[in-house]
């Protein structure tokens, strides 16, 4: 994709009779079928999730900050009632695992990357005029709203030990069939079938619209890299999401109807949900990365001023990942008593996975190597990704390791590798994606200053709140306490301090955002200068309501 | 009669250690009663709690007396504060295991970071806009993308082959005589049993802060009553669990196995040095998740076999396999489903 230039004459002449035309508030909104609204829903959703999920998560640093219970049976009583119980308090933890986990996956980075920056740029990078099936489009964004609302409605529900669902987002039998009785856990069952459903129609619809609408001229190999990673990311979910709801789909038939398909009892096995739930699990990793990935080489690429360094290795490490992806799923339950061929298959095949990041972290590198760089707010938060991305990775190389992972699994070492990688990765990623369209999708700049400190702030604080974890993995603390032994204390005091650091810089981030919004400078078309070659900086901001109705060609 | 009565109750309690989930006072006093021939220390009741229902079922003929409960180290199988790394090894895997984080993969992880770290900053600093205008045109460098593969994959083949030799080390099946212990998690704490040596699950519950620290043990780290193991001679824990999946877990030793329900898991080690070594549950099992904490005391293995006695069990070995009724039942269900 080494220069895209593209050739639209006609789109400015055409533009006026009814590109523009905006349908009301309740049918644009409500009843919306184009791209860049729903888009623009997913991300309003990913932000409300997100503000929940980091609020979840604001308690359970709170709670960590000292040895002992202190806040845990005041807030069980707003769940259980006044009379909570201790254990209730316990089980509350267990809760605030659970939904900090699934909601951050499956309620905020998911429709951040996908459903709001894939909706928004997919279209325009490859020159389509919307996506293939934008009423499927519509449903796969409303299936959300049941999804997230049946999330969170079933923390009111009795869960087993106290209300709601307190599995752990990987909902392991027998702790959600037997172990977990009422309906709480039906219902964050429920919760992800929905939204496993919506996802499987996005990817659908990426993949449709990908291999279908791009304009003349742009081949496969001419795609922007971002394009490449939401087509890989959107086979992975076609390929992984219906694992998933097979294997909680018989989580809710052992629940309900009988079934022993994961009890011992019943000639099944608790062993086979989880290697159901990792052959989804692994690949959704990935899921959550790949598009961060590629708004990473859309950014460098435009501040640098060069075209991204080995844009066919890119592209292809991408595609590797994904395969690769696949079959490295045990590597999570290294200790469940896999046979040991199994476990050096394991560890052997989670590695091979490093080679082809290698690639990308490397050609990155390359890409500002002998560019022209201008560090705009996006170009830092890209840079600040690439690096904390590489450590997050090579903590990855040490789990991989199936004797290592003897004393490091279920540790707080785990912990630490992946939010290297997604909350200091993919989050990274979608700061940067965000501050780099959001001139594009508003029509607004963003405050340059604001965008600098949220990203310095953030950085410190996601650090101190992180690495930290490391030391504490290492040294034995593990994971989903409450509560620790007093040797715990220090680090856990230092990463809830790093809380609050990275919660500042959240502060900065909707200031931010308000103040653009309602006083930013007006941004041109595109704000970003002669590095920016893809096709959605060919557009006015924010766009067209309705784009390229005559297609753009490719040189 | 109402003292008739207690006694009874505790009795009761006793016999049955499995329903002494919140009675470990009551079982110890009733212990101390049940084996007054102990001239220990008070220290030495705990861990003679759960002997109180073997003791006292076995005929008084012989009575031997537990080996005085062992007193931590500091520093020894636990956690310390601050602390940045993994905790000392007492076990020949773990030191394997340990040598390849600390000397393979830490440095390799370190220098790959810093490399990057240095690359980055230098070309942000080098080629910043005010001092490099005009962009290079370069996409594409056929040698450099070959070097940036290859490189990584020799890197990946030399941490694969100790990687590989450390699983097949560690994993290797226990001898035939290695002492069987078959350790059960349940909802919320272990259950510890000598099938060969024939004692009787005992469980072993979280002590309570003041006891923790009336004993000088770590709370939430130590347990009522222990696994106890010998030292130098091979162990062989059955794992499984009663409910759902817990994990059983000593870091000092390098052991983590999962319990779980309707699998036997098996996991085989060998301690170098008398110690307490503590550990925690390590797979989330509901509520109490994190109230379930692991203590092995490895004791020399003369102390062992006078503590097997105490219990009522009987010596293996080549004397006391003649006279063992019960032929080896743990042995043949050992592999995995």
């Amino acid at each position: 994709m080494t220069t895209i230039t593209a050739d639209h004459h006609g789109d400015h002449v055409h533009e006026h009779h009814d590109a523009d035309h905006k349908p009301a508030f309740f049918q644009r909104w409500f009843m919306s079928t184009n791209h860049k609204d729903i888009g623009t829903l997913y991300l309003i959703f990913a932000i409300v999730a997100g503000i929940i999920g980091g609020a979840i998560s604001g308690l359970m640093r709170a709670e960590l900050a000292q040895p002992g219970i202190q806040y845990l049976q005041t807030w069980a009583q707003f769940s259980d009632g006044p009379s909570a119980t201790l254990d209730q308090a316990y089980h509350l933890w267990n809760v605030l695992i659970t939904a900090h986990g699934l909601i951050m996956v499956f309620f905020m980075v998911m429709p951040a990357m996908i459903g709001g920056f894939g909706n928004w740029f997919v279209p325009i990078m490859i020159g389509a005029p919307d996506m293939a099936f934008p009423r499927m489009n519509n449903i796969s964004f409303w299936l959300l709203i049941p999804a997230f609302t049946l999330l969170l409605g079933s923390t009111f529900f009795p869960g087993g030990t106290g209300n709601g669902a307190g599995t752990g987002w990987t909902v392991y039998a027998p702790l959600s069939t037997s172990g977990s009785a009422g309906p709480a856990v039906d219902m964050a069952i429920l919760s992800l079938h929905i939204a496993g459903a919506s996802s499987i129609l996005g990817a659908i619809n990426f993949i449709t619209t990908i291999l279908n609408m791009r304009a003349p001229g742009m081949t496969l190999h001419k795609m922007p890299l971002f394009v490449w990673s939401v087509l890989v990311t959107a086979f992975l979910l076609l390929l992984a999401l219906p694992v998933l709801a097979a294997a909680i789909t018989m989580l809710l038939t052992d629940r309900n109807f009988g079934t022993t398909f994961y009890d011992a009892a019943g000639g099944g096995d608790p062993e086979l949900y989880q290697h159901l739930f990792w052959f989804f699990g692994h690949p959704e990793v990935y899921i959550m990365i790949l598009p961060g990935f590629g708004i990473v080489s859309q950014i460098v690429s435009t501040f640098s001023r060069k075209p991204v360094f080995g844009y066919l290795g890119m592209a292809y490490a991408m595609v590797a990942i994904g395969v690769v992806g696949f079959v490295v799923w045990a590597h999570h339950m290294f200790t469940t008593g896999m046979s040991v061929n199994v476990k050096m298959y394991f560890t052997a095949a989670t590695m091979v996975i490093a080679v082809p990041t290698g690639i990308k972290i490397f050609s990155w590198i390359a890409t500002i190597w002998g560019g022209s760089i201008s560090y705009k707010t996006p170009m830092v938060w890209a840079l600040g990704f690439i690096f904390l991305f590489t450590v997050g990775g090579v903590t990855g190389v040490v789990l991989a390791n199936g004797g290592v992972d003897d004393v490091l699994h279920d540790t707080y070492y785990v912990v630490a590798h992946f939010h290297y990688v997604l909350s200091l990765g993919a989050v990274f990623g979608l700061f940067a994606g965000f501050y780099y369209w959001f001139p594009k999708m508003s029509g607004k700049m963003y405050n340059e200053f604001l965008g600098h400190l949220h990203f310095w702030v953030f950085f410190i604080g996601v650090n101190l709140l992180f690495f930290p974890m490391h030391f504490l993995g290492l040294s034995g603390m593990p994971r989903r306490y409450p509560d620790y032994p007093e040797a715990f204390a220090y680090w856990n005091k230092v990463a809830s301090h790093g809380y609050e650091i990275m919660a500042a810089g959240m502060l900065i981030f909707f200031v931010n955002l308000v103040w653009s919004l309602v006083a930013g400078k007006k941004a041109e078309g595109n704000p970003w200068g002669e590095g920016a070659t893809t096709l959605e900086w060919t557009l006015s901001s924010p766009p067209p309501f309705h784009q390229f109705e005559t297609l753009p060609v490719i040189d | 009669m109402k003292k008739v009565k207690s006694l009874v109750l505790a009795g009761l309690l006793a016999f049955a250690p499995t329903l002494a989930m919140n009675g470990p006072a009551l079982a110890q006093e009733n212990a101390a009663v049940a084996a007054p021939a102990t001239g220990n220390d008070t220290a030495a009741a705990d861990s003679a709690s759960h002997a109180a229902a073997p003791a006292a079922e076995a005929a008084p003929a012989e009575k031997v007396a537990a080996p005085p409960r062992m007193k931590p180290t500091l520093g020894i199988g636990m956690p310390m504060p601050g602390e940045i790394t993994l905790q000392k090894q007492f076990s020949p895997t773990g030191h394997t295991a340990r040598w390849l984080h600390d000397v393979m993969l830490l440095p390799i992880i370190f220098a790959i970071s810093i490399l990057v770290l240095i690359l980055m900053a230098y070309a942000m600093w080098k080629f910043r806009r005010s001092a490099n205008p005009i962009p290079s045109k370069t996409s594409h460098n056929t040698l450099i993308e070959v070097i940036w593969t290859v490189v990584p994959v020799v890197i990946l083949l030399v941490i694969a082959v100790p990687s590989i030799g450390l699983l097949a080390d560690q994993y290797k099946p226990a001898p035939k005589d290695a002492l069987t212990v078959k350790v059960t998690g349940y909802q919320w704490y272990w259950g510890y049993e000598y099938p060969d040596n024939g004692i009787p699950e005992f469980v072993s519950n979280l002590l309570p802060r003041d006891k923790a620290g009336a004993n000088g043990e770590p709370y939430l780290l130590a347990p009522d009553n222990r696994l106890v193991l010998p030292v130098g001679r091979p162990i062989k824990l059955i794992i499984t669990g009663a409910d759902v999946i817990h994990s059983f877990a000593v870091p000092s030793l390098w052991v983590k196995m999962d319990a779980v329900p309707g699998r036997l898991n098996e996991k085989s080690f060998t301690i170098e040095k008398p110690g307490v070594y503590y550990g925690q549950c390590s797979e989330l099992c509901g509520a109490r998740h994190g109230f379930m904490p692991i203590a092995v005391e490895a004791l020399p293995p003369a102390q062992f076999d006078q503590w097997l006695l105490s219990q009522g069990g009987k010596l293996q070995g080549a004397g006391a396999a003649t006279t063992a009724q019960a032929p080896q039942p743990a042995a043949a269900p050992a592999a995995k489903l």
